[in-house]
């Protein structure tokens, strides 16, 4: 880990990311997460152009897949296809856009904690451990409905019960940086809070903020769906949260019509594998003991040695 | 520190945490666009009692008392156990219907909650020793895809496949119609049947997370000196594996425990829902469908309530398990 940095300029701050990713793209399960990801979004961000407008009823309701839709129609007899299209659209929005405000959020309210201690630490701790034990949905639920209901309640919502969890280990992670020489340095040089925080701690942090987007998305979606198909979002707003909400409002499971919520679960589900493994690539960078024994035994029967890797650990004493 | 004077200290947190949820449950209403309390009588009027209309404009804010009153108010009521009137369940106490869907919850996340963390912690155990065989290989990453999908979507597939497709399984609902609530063989059966299905689903889908925990921090475990030690005074198999590393593992583990309640409920929430159990989510999804904001308040009230009273117990056993003080640990 570099020490501080004295340019803070955008590039400089993104370098460590840069580096990581380098890193990250040399773990097959990373790549493999990363490509899958890769391709929900294009499929997000162009799939919709091919395709005609989701709401339009387009044929009788609850028609199995046919050559005319490829994923039959819905209860409403909405193209099912255009639907999970449009829906990975919006889902993905969604996800990505809390994904990144809670690392945000959680980054800043960590970050203020554990430089500026003192009653500010104590409140902004004690705030977040509480967060953290409430339990989530049942709490989004209850400000949701209070809400007017829509993709941007569902964002703000989602923000703000979801943000504990990072702040928390933030705060812990800055903490042990604190204490680093290079940080004492800064603060005997005379460098103002804000500066120390920007130069000195928040390069450090990226790889870990890098790591929490990734866990964040995945709550995200996972908490959208959830919200979206207890009929909490508006429900007449295509994502898969809804698509799911009608699927069972119009009896998709008494009527046998597998069609109208097998291909959004589908996609929330590769979305969310491709999420995890992203992120189990990115432990295993960071913590060599993790892998599994047949990769290191590959590694020296290869004779390889890639330049850079962290040392493989070797499992003691056998079993 | 203690570790009474820990547990002393979290009784005192948790405390703070449910005077939080009761903050919000009064400001929540204050807050919001729109004063859904003159809108809540406006739709009611007619059909209920004066006197409920005028207690509902206490409990949602459109009273003139100043806001200390009000709150003070609200407060005595929770306090001696009154959460208002159900909209949708009129006239019936929201404790009331609170309290006959609760036994259904607690029920189906404690049964699946105890389940998964027994056997992925199990499991995590078994693959962590044997690093590299079979389990360690294959379950991981089969258990990982399956926790992507969303609880509730596995509880439709499975309830479509095995329910509806296959017949194997009632298609929702805690007990069959007509089966009186009664301590027999017969009745247990039929909560066993109808239960089957919710609890696999929340199972199958947390198991992953469980296992790969435990693996994780036992896989640390095992290469630490004292394992060696150990060994090197041919202790048996058993006995390295049960009582010194996994012992030791378990502390995290159950931590996390603690930690996960408040998914697992949010999980469990969602799952009732597909199964129509009568539960608390079920009862959540009929408050937000109805509108019914007293009911609504009180099942969150009464969640958190179940989740601060579960994680004090997980840490009273976090101590029992580990006597060191919270500092050493």
């Amino acid at each position: 880990m570099s020490g501080a940095v004295d340019d803070t300029s955008f590039f400089t701050l993104l370098a460590p990311l840069r580096a990581s990713l380098a890193l990250v793209w040399r773990v097959p399960r990373a790549r493999m997460g990363l490509l899958l990801l890769g391709a929900f979004t294009l499929l997000a961000l162009i799939g919709p152009l091919f395709l005609g407008d989701p709401d339009a009823l387009v044929a009788r309701p609850l028609q199995p897949p046919s050559w005319a839709h490829w994923l039959g129609t819905s209860g409403q007899g909405q193209d099912v296809l255009a639907q999970t299209i449009m829906g990975t659209r919006r889902s993905l929005a969604i996800g990505f856009g809390v994904g990144v405000a809670v690392v945000v959020l959680g980054a800043l309210i960590g970050i203020v904690a554990a430089t500026v201690s003192g009653v500010v630490d104590t409140a902004l701790s004690s705030l977040t451990q509480i967060v953290l034990v409430l339990p989530g949905l049942p709490l989004a639920i209850v400000i949701a409905a209070y809400l007017p209901s829509g993709p941007l309640t569902v964002v703000l919502v989602l923000v703000l019960t979801g943000w504990a969890w990072n702040a928390r280990v933030v705060r812990s992670q800055a903490l042990t940086l604190r204490s680093r020489d290079f940080v004492a340095a800064a603060r005997v040089a005379g460098d103002s809070p804000w500066a120390i925080m920007t130069t000195a701690i928040l390069p450090n942090l990226s790889s870990l903020l890098f790591s929490q987007l990734v866990g964040s998305v995945t709550y995200a979606i996972g908490a959208e769906v959830g919200l979206g198909f207890l009929g909490l979002g508006d429900v007449s707003v295509v994502t898969w949260g809804t698509n799911l909400y009608w699927a069972t409002n119009d009896g998709a499971l008494l009527t046998g019509a597998w069609w109208t919520f097998v291909p959004s679960g589908l996609c929330i589900a590769l979305v969310g594998y491709a999420l995890v493994l992203l992120s189990s690539g990115l432990d295993e960078v960071s913590n060599p003991r993790l892998r599994s024994h047949a990769p290191f035994v590959r590694f020296v029967t290869a004779g390889g040695g890639v330049v850079g890797q962290a040392t493989p650990v070797v499992r003691r004493g056998g079993r | 520190m203690s570790g009474l004077r820990f547990l002393a200290r979290r009784l005192a947190f948790y405390g703070a945490t449910a005077a939080v949820a009761i903050v919000i449950n009064f400001v929540l209403p204050r807050l919001m666009p729109g004063d859904p309390a003159t809108a809540l009588v406006a739709r009611f009027r007619g059909r209920l009692a004066p006197e409920t209309l005028a207690s509902l404009r206490a409990a949602f804010g459109a009273s003139d008392a100043p806001l200390a009153e009000q709150f003070l108010r609200w407060l005595g009521d929770i306090l001696r156990g009154d959460l208002g009137v159900s909209l949708s369940a009129y006239p019936l106490p929201v404790v009331d219907v609170i309290a006959g869907a609760l036994p259904w919850t607690i029920f189906l996340a404690g049964t699946s909650l105890v389940t998964s963390f027994v056997c992925g912690t199990l499991l995590g155990i078994h693959a962590a020793w044997f690093r590299g065989g079979v389990v360690d290989r294959l379950l991981p990453g089969v258990l990982t895809l399956w926790g992507s999908f969303p609880y509730f979507w596995v509880a439709m597939l499975l309830l479509y496949v095995l329910g509806f497709q296959w017949g194997l399984f009632p298609l929702g609902y805690a007990t069959s119609e007509g089966q009186p609530v009664e301590f027999s063989f017969a009745f247990a059966v039929d909560v066993i049947r109808h239960a089957a299905l919710p609890i696999a689903t929340i199972v199958l889908a947390s198991l992953g997370g469980w296992m790969i925990a435990m693996r994780n921090v036992m896989v640390t475990v095992l290469g630490t000196e004292m394992v060696t030690l150990a060994r090197a005074k041919g202790l048996s198999t058993r006995r390295i594996m049960f009582a010194y590393a996994a012992r030791n593992a378990l502390v995290p583990q159950v931590t996390g425990f603690g930690m996960a309640l408040g998914f697992v409920v949010g999980g469990s929430l969602l799952t009732e829902v597909v199964f129509a159990y009568p539960g608390q989510g079920y009862l959540l999804v009929q408050a937000v469908r109805a509108q019914d904001y007293p009911l609504l308040q009180g099942i969150f009230l009464v969640l958190t309530l179940a989740v601060l009273t579960a994680n004090f117990f997980v840490d009273v056993l976090v101590v029992w398990l580990d006597p060191r003080t919270p500092e050493a640990r």
